[in-house]
């Protein structure tokens, strides 16, 4: 069980976090259609989608509400108002989703009284969804931005049901964290196809962000899943979250139409797709399909072959909490030290990190932990390459944003054939290090005056 | 002290800047940024802008004063070079958190300057002001003073806050803070008649280097550049320069003008993107030197060396005339580069179909026109839209601009190429043009295209995704081109060819659809497509199916 401190600095040096505004517009960008907006100055937002553009290499819808001194001063209403009235007329969204920033969370905008008021002036819009969601930029980071807008979609957009009328048996709702990639949630569907379930995802990035050419020149995200399809989410059997940061959409789902959830933590690594699999099996009825059966032996194989490079390596790895629980947790299973853990925000999967300590800080923490307890294997996102760089240690890339490398949309880590692809990307990061950087020379043993170099094993 | 909106009124009325001294008085006071539209805005903000003015400075440590996204989510994303101290690569951010924004965030500040100097120990700081922390009444010139007197350490507030205006006031707000703190606080250790600044000047990519070898041989030397490969010590002496060039852009213009008001150091315009631009821009520095009391005999060193270099740049860029033949080019970028590139591109033989003017100044728009005669097709604000449409109708062959609008053309299967900030290649000076025009040649002839601009063999070719969007474009602008598709046939379609597989797997994916095994089923479930296609090969071998032309 891991102890969760909190670093102590006055000043974050490289972070590792990013704002929990634009971890709120990620999941709008997950929508059909949808012109994400962010209540704040411009920068707010060019700086999000800067990022995003980076990361995925595509357009990316986001708009900004543009505050300027005086209107953060006076209020943003007519900003708010503006910006709305622009983008219906511009882009006719089939929905805009609204999240706050530090600015105008200073001020205190009552941005659900501004929306109120724009429907009472504005007639026309009355069939423009609005879903408004509180993200300042100066509490909680990226992943929380992502829970509760998440959440919010749900309270919002999903229609209450009878619990007594009978629910579409092979319909299931998904929601998965934000930590997961367009990549895993196409894989993730032809799993529950192959089940012979029909899943809705919410957010779906996949169909927004995965990379296709789109079908139509549109201004707004050109995929993902539709306003209709939200509504309708409560006629579904069962509801699916991946990722503890889900259990707030998760519950508000319950909450308004009854149906039940089951949480899966993690979906990287052998036993826990063993329980997903089942789960599967279970709720459809059918028998889990060889495909799979295949897919485990392979998996099966693949952690054999690779326990001898992972094995004893020293991780260093810094994320967000719930892919930082998952990556850690599957090395640890294969024979990994989760040596330095840092993360961005508090969560409760924290706890259960197999490490001695998570720390809540930056990079330049994790560096300094990876250097004090000499780790040879990094993870974070790409930031962190610099740390690597100095550390003179391999380094792997996962998480938001990967700006530095192409196909981040793609890179998998759920099931076990995007567990299988994780484990060989590693072990061949690990075992090119050692053909560049530790190969055995005359050198390596030579006499010095203590005798030979003897390093002691350090047990974690 | 001047406050902040003081500031920002002074570099309002900058005289030096063309399009600020055609203005009223009183539209001058409203400054050089458009009202930013709610829900139509797109760019950066004043820290923004800010910190890409001074992010450059290699040794200093940038701190920002703010909550985690001002910094958390924009650092590490500019491609300036070093050659040497790497500080400036690292991030700082006090990372405010709620209790900062009730209680005030100048403690945490304070703190954050003194973890700094013991960790890093850097010749000096610079605190950047966000929105929150101005918001709330943090006095960051008060604890960069008093952080200052305390640690014997250069601190140096810089007051940008987001919501004061656009990316381009930034810049203006990062050079007063330059001006008011750092320029003049030092003196060189020598001097010499050939001292000059470059005044905004980035490094991005390197591209300073493309340049600095020729000023070294023809004796120039570089006292300051501001900021790009900077270091602290020289900014702090560049008052001594004996001249200045503002390198292609606007942004430091007040820099300039009033160092040349404050240190007698006169400074002219120009850019090194281009053969001629260049050799222009060196003679005039020499010209400057000797003005101010250096050698004639610089000026015929200058001479020499812009003979030999631009001999060998119109050699090398003589072997792509032959590839650009007939090739046109949608430039769409502003300023500067608007005119400075029309004229490297035009010197190897291609096109210029359009440039955007969005930013350029009545000088820059009087300089396309000389270079591009009096029907320049100089576009004011282009959508993405009629981006589109233009790369579609084949009225340019490739777009130039910035990463912003890229996939519009990339979506629409259309060379690009970055030439703004965030490109990873150089351009700059007689080597740089000449990898411009390579890297122009690469994606204009990637054999990539052909095959990307085939309609999928299943795909019908009314429904297809371009025939499509090119509709829909020809429905939002009226009065259009009216014969859109019909010239979509040249070039696009010119090399495109289809081959056996395309049928066969027509045959497959009907077969896998419709389960139809029988022969005559098959054949009525593949013909509609297969066998018009079949009929367009025949008659034109060389040209057959794209999904545009079937359209026709």
């Amino acid at each position: 069980m891991a102890i969760v401190t909190c670093s102590k600095k006055a000043c974050t040096i490289n972070p590792l976090k990013m704002s929990q505004p634009i971890g709120g517009s990620f999941a709008f960008l997950g929508l059909r259609g949808a012109m994400p907006l962010l209540h704040g100055s411009q920068g707010c937002t060019s700086f999000g989608l800067t990022l995003f553009v980076r990361h995925f290499k595509e357009a990316v819808p986001l708009q900004t509400t543009a505050m300027s001194e005086v209107s953060t001063v006076l209020g943003g209403y007519e900003n708010v108002e503006q910006a709305i009235l622009n983008i219906y007329k511009r882009v006719k969204p089939e929905i805009i989703g609204i999240n706050s920033t530090g600015v105008t969370e200073t001020k205190g905008d009552d941005v659900e009284a501004f929306i109120r008021l724009i429907r009472q002036n504005h007639p026309h819009l009355e069939n423009v969804p609005f879903v408004y969601v509180s993200t300042p930029d100066f509490k909680d980071a990226f992943q929380d931005g992502w829970e509760k807008t998440v959440a919010r979609l749900v309270e919002v957009l999903v229609d209450p049901v009878d619990p007594a009328a009978p629910r579409d048996c092979s319909r299931v709702n998904v929601l998965p964290g934000c930590h997961l990639t367009p990549g895993d949630l196409d894989e993730l569907r032809t799993i529950f196809e192959d089940f012979g379930l029909r899943p809705s995802f919410l957010p779906d990035i996949a169909g927004s962000l995965d990379g296709h050419i789109p079908e139509e020149f549109t201004p707004t995200t050109i995929g993902g899943i539709g306003v209709d399809e939200i509504a309708s989410m409560g006629q579904a059997v069962w509801t699916i979250a991946i990722g503890t940061q889900m259990r707030r959409a998760a519950e508000a789902m319950q909450a308004k139409t009854g149906t039940p959830f089951r949480l899966f933590e993690r979906l990287c690594g052998l036993v826990p797709n063993d329980e997903f699999m089942t789960f599967l099996s279970e709720i459809s009825g059918e028998p889990v399909p060889t495909k799979y059966r295949r897919q485990r032996g392979q998996l099966a194989d693949a952690m054999l072959d690779a326990h001898f490079h992972i094995g004893g390596r020293k991780l260093a790895i810094g994320a967000e909490p719930d892919l930082l629980f998952d990556i850690s947790s599957m090395l640890y299973e294969m024979g990994a030290q989760v040596t330095a853990a840092v993360t961005t925000t508090a969560s409760p999967v924290l706890e259960r990190v197999k490490a001695q300590e998570v720390v809540i800080g930056d990079l330049e923490d994790l560096e300094e932990l990876a250097k004090a307890r000499d780790c040879n294997l990094l993870i974070s996102h790409s930031h962190g390459r610099q740390a690597a760089a100095r550390l003179d240690i391999p380094f792997y890339r996962a998480g938001f944003p990967m700006f530095d490398r192409l196909g981040a949309g793609h890179q998998m880590s759920v099931s076990y054939r995007g567990t299988r692809e994780l484990i060989f990307d590693l072990a061949n990061l690990i075992i090119a290090d050692r053909e560049a950087n530790h190969q055995p020379t005359p050198a390596t043993w030579q006499i010095t005056g203590a005798g030979l170099h003897v390093v002691p094993p350090q047990l974690n | 002290m001047t406050s902040l909106s003081a500031t920002i009124q002074d570099v309002f009325n900058e005289a030096d800047c063309a399009k600020n001294a055609n203005k009223s008085e009183a539209a001058r006071k409203k400054g050089c940024t458009k009202q930013l539209q709610p829900g139509g805005a797109a760019g950066g903000c004043a820290f923004d802008g800010a910190k890409i003015a001074l992010q450059p400075f290699t040794d200093v440590a940038h701190l920002v004063h703010g909550p985690i996204a001002c910094e958390g989510n924009s650092w590490d994303n500019r491609g300036s070079a070093s050659s040497g101290p790497d500080l400036w690569r690292r991030s700082f951010t006090t990372d405010m958190h709620e209790i900062d924004v009730v209680f005030g965030g100048e403690k945490r500040l304070y703190k954050a300057i003194k973890e700094i100097i013991e960790k890093y120990d850097p010749p000096a700081i610079f605190v950047y002001q966000t929105c929150v922390p101005a918001m709330i009444g943090d006095d960051i010139n008060a604890v960069c003073k008093i952080a200052a007197a305390k640690f014997g350490k250069s601190v140096i507030p810089v007051n940008s806050p987001g919501f004061v205006g656009s990316k381009n006031l930034g810049n203006k707000l990062a050079g007063e803070a330059l001006l008011e703190y750092v320029i003049g606080t030092q003196e060189p250790d020598r001097t010499t008649p050939y001292d000059i600044n470059l005044i905004g000047e980035y490094n991005l990519s390197g591209e300073l280097w493309q340049i600095k070898p020729l000023l070294d041989e023809i004796g120039i030397r570089i006292l300051s550049c501001i900021s790009g490969d900077g270091k602290y010590r020289e900014v702090a002496c560049s008052h001594r320069a004996r001249a200045a060039m503002m390198v292609c852009s606007k942004a430091m213009i007040n820099v300039a003008s009033k160092m040349r008001e404050r240190y007698g150091i006169p400074f002219f315009e120009g850019s090194f993107y281009g053969i001629q631009d260049t050799s222009e821009a060196l003679r005039k520095i020499a010209r400057m030197l000797i003005e101010r009391g250096a050698p004639p005999q610089l000026m015929e060193r200058t001479e020499a060396a812009v003979a030999r270099e631009e001999a060998k740049a119109w050699a090398a860029i003589e072997r792509f005339k032959t590839r650009f033949v007939g090739k046109k080019v949608l430039l769409v970028t502003g300023g500067v580069k608007s005119w400075s590139v029309v004229a490297a591109l035009q010197e190897a033989g291609l096109e210029i179909v359009g440039t955007s003017v969005k930013k350029s100044t009545s000088e820059d728009r009087e300089r396309i026109q000389k270079l591009m005669g009096h029907d320049a097709h100089m576009i004011e604000d282009l959508t993405p839209r009629e981006m589109y449409k233009m790369l579609k109708e084949a009225e340019a062959d490739i777009m130039l601009s910035g990463g912003k609008s890229q996939f519009v053309a990339l979506k629409a299967a259309m060379p690009w190429l970055d030439i703004n900030q965030e490109r990873c290649h150089a351009y700059m000076g007689y080597v740089g043009i000449v990898k411009l025009m390579e890297e122009i040649d690469k994606a204009l002839n990637n054999p990539i295209w052909d095959q990307l601009r085939m309609p999928a063999p299943w795909d019908n070719a009314e429904g297809n995704w371009q025939a499509k969007a090119l509709a829909q474009v020809d429905v939002s602008a009226p009065g259009g081109a009216p014969n859109s598709v019909g010239a979509e046939k040249a070039p696009h379609a010119k090399r495109t060819r289809s081959c056996k597989t395309v049928e066969l797997s027509i045959i497959e994916d009907r077969v896998s659809a419709h389960g139809s095994t029988a022969v005559g089923t098959m054949a009525q479930d593949t013909d509609a497509s297969a066998a018009s296609k079949r009929a367009s090969e025949n008659k034109m071998p060389a040209q057959p199916v794209s999904a545009l032309q079937a359209a026709e």
